[in-house]
Formats: structure tokens, C-alpha cells, sequence
């Protein structure tokens, strides 16, 4: 018989979280801080909304790009939060999930041999989906001393002439990592230098703890080479849902759309229903959870420094990046024995870029008992890896 | 944190859970100790936060706490409108409850008690015989399904996996 896979596809590495995620789910009894979803049930007005929409028959398909309602909305919400202005008609694309959009638009984009610029730790889809699209990754290595910011000299330095599109994961999921106007304005002038598009994921925008998030569209000359991507899932806690979207200048919108209606069709009409009414009317209820997600990252933060486990303040996303280079073993043998010794599962740094070695992300997105308990294990395991050490 | 900021924080925090430790309370608003120690001393002091309640299931600890909801219709007093007539059912300590309606009727009652014949002797006794009161309906609470915010029935497990992206 014939060789039934694609070469491509059978080199592309399995998600490191994969790896960890099958160990982990066999442990019946363990506790987790390891996952990347809010900890809260999606607001029930929104809920309440999809299950109307199901009573009232919406059980059809949208149009291609999304339903109009919807993307006005969207518009309207960009306007207030990042002050972008956005055409609805021509400028949006509702996708399931931020990961559809970030497919979409390098599927869009890219031709054989281009590269793009993935900084790295980051969300695990970049990469491969630069991939699947015939590009060429080039990751740029962030580090701690930088509080995991991508900086102007280290983006320079990867920049060729082949360099199409620089992706930019903040704040950032595993660090928590922001960058803020003046740590934006290098890369921008960088960006326009060099004639680079940018996929900006904002996902987790609404959970930005040290004054509003700024997107980087909104800088002069950026909007007609950015393509923002948001969603509901993080803001809204709707991770089940799959819902998310694209925007930006109308010509890439057009080549995405056309990808996602061949490949898609449509996002989930009772999710895009549901959603109106998130962004109509649940913005409270969002502003609340930014407020426990705040409050548990000041707890987490206080419990690691008086841990004396290295680790710098982040300022977004709900997750925390400890550094566990003092144990002198890999990230992924620091989970492991956690995992077996403890029951408790954290992911490690090494899952989301080579440069994430030597850390863990810990999420916060559990409520105070359970991130009580579960530090509480955190420290008489270090405490035990000490000892161990001392008598090395 | 400005002291507005931080007021309105604990207060949220507090009303959810008034057994969190100051330690925490300072750690997670962001400030000292001292500080939550003496903004919740000031609060009790001007009574924002009048008191610390645990919320119980009754049924749950074997009780036959009863709850009945009582609307009261009244004609309000001259001069004094409907605080007097207020004052002298929520003297009452089988009286839990005593809030000024807009709508069909003026007061609405919140009372607990044993036993129905309890309930309905206080509503005959003591409250119908009132002068300014004008008629009474009772309603008896037959299950709390959320009360003070907080779901009584039962709630599915969390049901996210161990490790996702």
C-alpha cells in the first residue's frame, strides 16, 4: 500500500501540552493548574441566549463572514476598548476560535517561503499553522530578563528579506507577559521599516492588569497591516462555544473569508446569537472576572516570592511563569515528578517554545481554595527538592 | 489603590465571604494588612457593613425553620408616613425582614418561625390587629432554590479537563 500520509503533516511535532495532557488525564485523583480556560461557567445571559436561539429555530446557517449583527457589535466594542474603527461589511471575520483566524489569515497570506517572525514562549498554534501554510517559522527567543517582552533588537536581528508577517501573542499565554505603548512603539517603527504584516492576538486583552491593553492597530499606519485577532473565549469564558474573530484591512479579509468558506462554512450560528448578547450586555460580568482573575495573580505572585521561586510579575492573561532552574532538571521532569509525587498538574514551560525551558505555567484560573491547596503542595515539593539538592 | 477602590473591593470580596482573612484580603487587593484592618473598622463604624451573617441550610441541618413572605397593606400615618408603622413590625424578632414596596401592596415581611401555627398566630395576633394596617397575604417559602446570591440546589462537578493550551 502507498505511504496514506502527508510528509508535512507527519513532521510537524505534537502539541508538547499533547504529551503532558495524556499523562496527566490518567491521574484520577489529581488537581490541576494547568489549564488554559477560565475556571467560570460562561455567564448565563449569554447561555440563556444560545438556548433561546436554539427554541427560535436559528439552526441555519450565517453568511460566510459571519452574522452582521454580530460583527457590529464587534466594531462598535473595538472602537470603545482599542479605538480602532473597523468596517463591519468588509473588515470582519467571525472564525470558531482565535485558532481558526490565525489558520485563516497565514493560509491567506503566506507563499511558499515566506517567513514569519513567532516569538517565543507562545501559544502553541503559531508555529505549526505557518507550517500548514508553507511558510517558514523563525522563532525569536524572549527571555525573563525582558519580562518576556518582545524586544526591538532581538526582532531586528531575525528580520530577512523574506519576512512577511510577525506575530505578536500578547498578553501572552504561558507568561502573562504584556507589552505596553512605549514597549510597542520600537516594534511598530521596525514593522513599518521593514513593510511587515502583523497578526496580533489579542484574546486575552480583557485580562490586562496594569491599565487598558493597547493594541498595537491602533498605532498610526498600522491598522492596513495588522490583523487582530479576538475572541470570546477568554473575555466571556466561552472556550466550549468556539467563537472567534479577525480584523483588519478588507483585501486579507476577503482572501480569509474565502479559505474559512471552503474549509468552514460558518461559525456556530447559536454561538454568534449567544455572543451578541455577551457584548450587548455582559461587559460587567467580564469587568468581574478580570477583578478575581487580578486578585488571585496578586496571591499567586506573593505566595511564589515568599517561596523564593524565581518569577516575574505579569500583568495579563491568567498565567503566571515561574522559573525552576534552580532544581537542575527539565521542565518536563520538574511536571512529571510534581505530577506523581504531588497530583498536581502544572504544564511545562518547554511546551511552548524551546526558550520556555526551564519554567512552568501555572494557571490562575481557579478559585482561591483550590490554588491554596494546590501551592500548598507546590511548596512541600520544593522544599523536598532542596533537601534533595543539599545532599547532591 | 485609591480608598474608594479599595473600599469597594473588599466590600465585594467580603459580601461573597466574610470569613476571609485580612492576610489574604491585603495580598490579593494589593495592600497592606493594616490598611483592610482599618477600612473594614471604619466601614463598621459608619455601618456600610452592618454585620456578618452565615448564610444556612436550614433544611439541610435538620430544622423546620419555616420562612413565610407576608405582603402588608397599610394607610401611611400623617407626619410620619410609613417609618412608624414600619418600626413596629420589625421590632419583632421572629421578624426577619421588613422592606417598602412599590406596586400592589407597602411592606413586604420576612418572617421565620416553627410551625405554620406560629406563623399564622403572629400574622392574626400581632400584625393584622395593627390599626394602619389594611389586609395581609401570606406566602410560605416551599424550597430555596438561591439565596443571598448563592445557589442552595445542587451543582454539577467542574468539568474542564486537567490540561488544556
Amino acid at each position: 500500500m502507498r505511504n496514506p500520509l502527508s510528509k508535512k503533516i507527519v513532521q510537524l511535532e505534537p502539541s508538547g501540552i499533547r504529551k503532558f495532557f495524556d499523562v496527566a488525564n490518567e491521574m484520577k485523583d489529581a488537581i490541576s493548574l494547568g489549564v488554559g480556560e477560565p475556571d467560570f461557567d460562561t455567564p448565563w445571559r449569554i447561555r440563556e441566549e444560545g438556548i433561546y436561539s436554539l427554541e427560535r429555530g436559528r439552526t441555519f446557517y450565517t453568511a460566510n463572514s459571519g452574522l452582521m449583527e454580530l460583527k457590529t457589535e464587534i466594531t462598535k466594542y473595538l472602537k470603545n476598548h482599542i479605538k480602532v474603527e473597523y468596517d463591519p461589511t468588509h473588515e470582519v471575520l467571525i472564525t470558531v476560535g482565535g485558532s481558526e483566524a490565525i489558520d485563516a489569515m497565514f493560509r491567506a497570506m503566506l507563499d511558499p517561503g515566506d517567513e514569519v517572525l513567532i516569538p517565543q514562549p507562545s501559544f502553541v498554534s503559531y508555529l505549526p499553522c505557518a507550517v500548514m501554510a508553507d511558510g517558514v517559522p523563525v522563532v525569536i527567543d524572549m527571555k525573563q530578563e525582558d519580562d518576556f517582552k518582545l524586544t526591538a533588537e532581538e526582532l531586528e536581528a531575525a528580520i530577512t528579506p523574506k519576512s512577511k508577517i510577525l506575530v505578536m501573542p500578547f498578553p501572552n499565554n504561558p507568561t502573562g507577559a504584556i507589552m505596553t505603548r512605549e514597549d510597542l512603539e520600537p516594534i511598530v517603527d521596525l514593522v513599518i521599516k521593514h513593510d511587515l504584516y502583523v497578526l496580533s492576538d489579542e484574546i486575552y486583552s480583557e485580562l490586562s492588569y496594569m491599565g487598558d491593553h493597547v493594541s498595537i492597530a491602533s498605532f498610526p499606519g498600522m491598522k492596513e497591516r495588522t490583523i487582530l485577532v479576538n475572541g470570546f473565549s477568554k473575555a466571556f469564558a466561552m472556550t466550549g462555544w468556539r467563537l472567534g474573530y479577525a480584523c483588519g484591512p478588507a483585501e486579507i479579509i476577503e482572501q480569509m473569508t474565502k479559505v474559512h468558506q471552503y474549509a468552514i462554512m460558518c461559525a456556530p450560528t447559536n454561538s454568534q446569537y449567544a455572543a451578541v448578547e455577551g457584548l450587548r450586555n455582559c461587559l460587567d460580568e467580564v469587568k468581574k472576572m478580570r477583578e478575581a482573575y487580578n486578585q488571585r495573580r496578586r496571591f499567586l505572585v506573593h505566595e511564589f516570592q515568599r517561596m523564593n521561586l524565581e518569577c516575574f510579575e505579569p500583568y495579563g492573561a491568567f498565567y503566571i511563569f515561574p522559573c525552576i532552574k534552580e532544581f537542575g532538571m527539565t521542565s518536563e521532569e520538574f511536571a512529571n515528578r510534581f505530577l506523581f509525587e504531588e497530583k498536581v498538574a502544572v504544564v511545562p514551560g518547554s511546551a511552548f517554545g524551546a526558550c520556555g525551558e526551564g519554567f512552568l505555567r501555572v494557571s490562575y484560573a481557579y478559585s482561591l481554595e483550590d490554588l491554596k491547596e494546590a501551592l500548598g503542595r507546590l511548596e512541600r515539593f520544593i522544599n523536598k527538592l532542596r533537601e534533595e539538592q543539599k545532599y547532591k | 489603590m485609591e480608598n474608594k477602590e479599595t473600599r469597594r473591593a473588599i466590600l465585594n470580596y467580603i459580601e461573597r465571604n466574610s470569613k476571609a482573612n485580612l492576610g489574604d484580603l491585603a495580598i490579593m487587593m494589593g495592600t497592606d494588612e493594616v490598611t483592610i484592618a482599618n477600612e473594614i473598622a471604619e466601614m463598621e463604624k459608619e455601618k456600610i457593613i452592618c454585620g456578618y451573617h452565615t448564610l444556612i441550610d436550614w433544611d439541610k441541618a435538620g430544622s423546620d425553620m419555616i420562612t413565610a413572605l407576608i405582603e402588608v397593606r397599610v394607610t401611611p400615618q400623617r407626619d410620619k408616613g410609613f417609618d412608624k408603622i414600619a418600626e413596629r413590625i420589625y421590632n419583632f424578632p421572629e421578624v426577619t425582614s421588613v422592606y417598602l414596596i412599590s406596586g400592589a401592596y407597602d411592606f413586604m415581611v420576612i418572617l421565620e418561625g416553627y410551625t405554620l401555627k406560629g406563623v399564622s398566630q403572629f400574622v392574626s395576633e400581632k400584625l393584622s390587629p395593627i390599626d394602619s394596617i389594611l389586609s395581609t397575604a401570606t406566602h410560605f417559602i416551599l424550597k430555596k432554590y438561591k439565596d443571598h446570591g448563592t445557589i442552595m440546589v445542587p451543582q454539577k462537578k467542574a468539568e474542564r479537563m486537567l490540561v488544556t493550551p
